[in-house]
């Protein structure tokens, strides 16, 4: 394996982490519930999504042969991401939870 | 011969769910991490036997009208909007003073009531960031989604309408 490949390897897993951690802190400073969704669906597209591109580069160089089993988890995370999000929304809208008010922060 | 196949309802042929075999096989490739032949003609017959048996769950079938546009939807459109969207998000998530955000709920009057399109499009503004999709009125053809800074809902719901909602329907003819 070349320094060339674990660059890039690298790269997407730094890439993924930097966004599995904005979408953390986003979910710590955002205002009220409905925002704080939003911190999950990010982790979920791009963080794993790269974290699951460098996986398949890694193995696929060190076996030598294709590895596209990752594609997998982003394919079941894709599908399953949107369906707990809604729910939740969905709970949150029966219960009427507050929403941002002016310089006050409501907790859920 | 050639009207054999409108006379048996799609229920009762050999494939009921031709799209969802092939998936199936791709899948159990995927799994697999192979493409031998062993494991190709073990996809094709787990792909061909667990339609007969889910068959009644799926009473419907999906039309696609052209695959090539699914396709190009899958990539300029949607995968495309998660990447930008995603930084935008993360943008607007690390700035310094977070209460300059505006999120707020927009409705989207849908154009159409077919349940897959609906639940398409509701899966794809839930994953692109920024936009979570959290209440749908069937009766009212409504679709409630909320945005982490709508700064003007009306421009919002027409994005969301040329940008999704209109291929989706070219795709799924409805």
């Amino acid at each position: 394996m070349t320094i060339f490949i674990e660059f890039i390897v690298s790269f997407f897993l730094v890439l993924g982490a930097f966004f599995a951690l904005a979408g953390s802190i986003g979910s710590y400073r955002l205002p009220d519930f409905f925002s704080r969704l939003h911190g999950p669906t990010k982790s979920t597209t791009l963080g794993v999504g790269s974290m699951a591109v460098a996986s398949a580069i890694y193995f696929s160089f060190q076996s030598g042969r294709i590895s596209l089993h990752e594609v997998l988890i982003t394919l079941f995370l894709f599908i399953t991401a949107p369906i707990s999000a809604h729910f939740l929304a969905k709970a949150a809208l029966h219960q009427r939870l507050h929403q941002k008010k002016e310089g006050t922060e409501k907790i859920s | 011969m050639p009207d054999l196949k409108k006379r048996i309802a799609p229920e009762y042929r050999w494939l009921p769910h031709p799209l969802m075999t092939l998936t199936l096989l791709i899948i159990w490739l995927l799994l697999m991490n192979t493409i031998s032949f062993a494991h190709i003609l073990l996809g094709t017959f787990l792909g061909t036997i667990i339609p007969w048996f889910t068959n009644r769950f799926w009473p419907e079938r999906p039309q696609i009208s052209n695959p090539v546009l699914l396709l190009r939807f899958f990539f300029s459109p949607f995968l495309f909007d998660i990447i930008v969207a995603n930084i935008t998000v993360v943008r607007l998530m690390l700035q310094p003073d977070i209460s300059k955000l505006t999120p707020g709920f927009i409705q989207i009057p849908l154009d159409t009531d077919d349940p897959m399109v609906i639940s398409i499009l509701a899966s794809v503004i839930s994953l692109t960031p920024g936009t979570v999709s959290s209440e749908v009125y069937l009766k009212e053809r409504l679709l409630i989604v909320h945005s982490i800074d709508v700064p003007d809902p009306e421009a919002a719901v027409q994005t969301i309408k040329t940008r999704y909602e209109k291929p989706l329907k070219e795709i799924f003819l409805c």
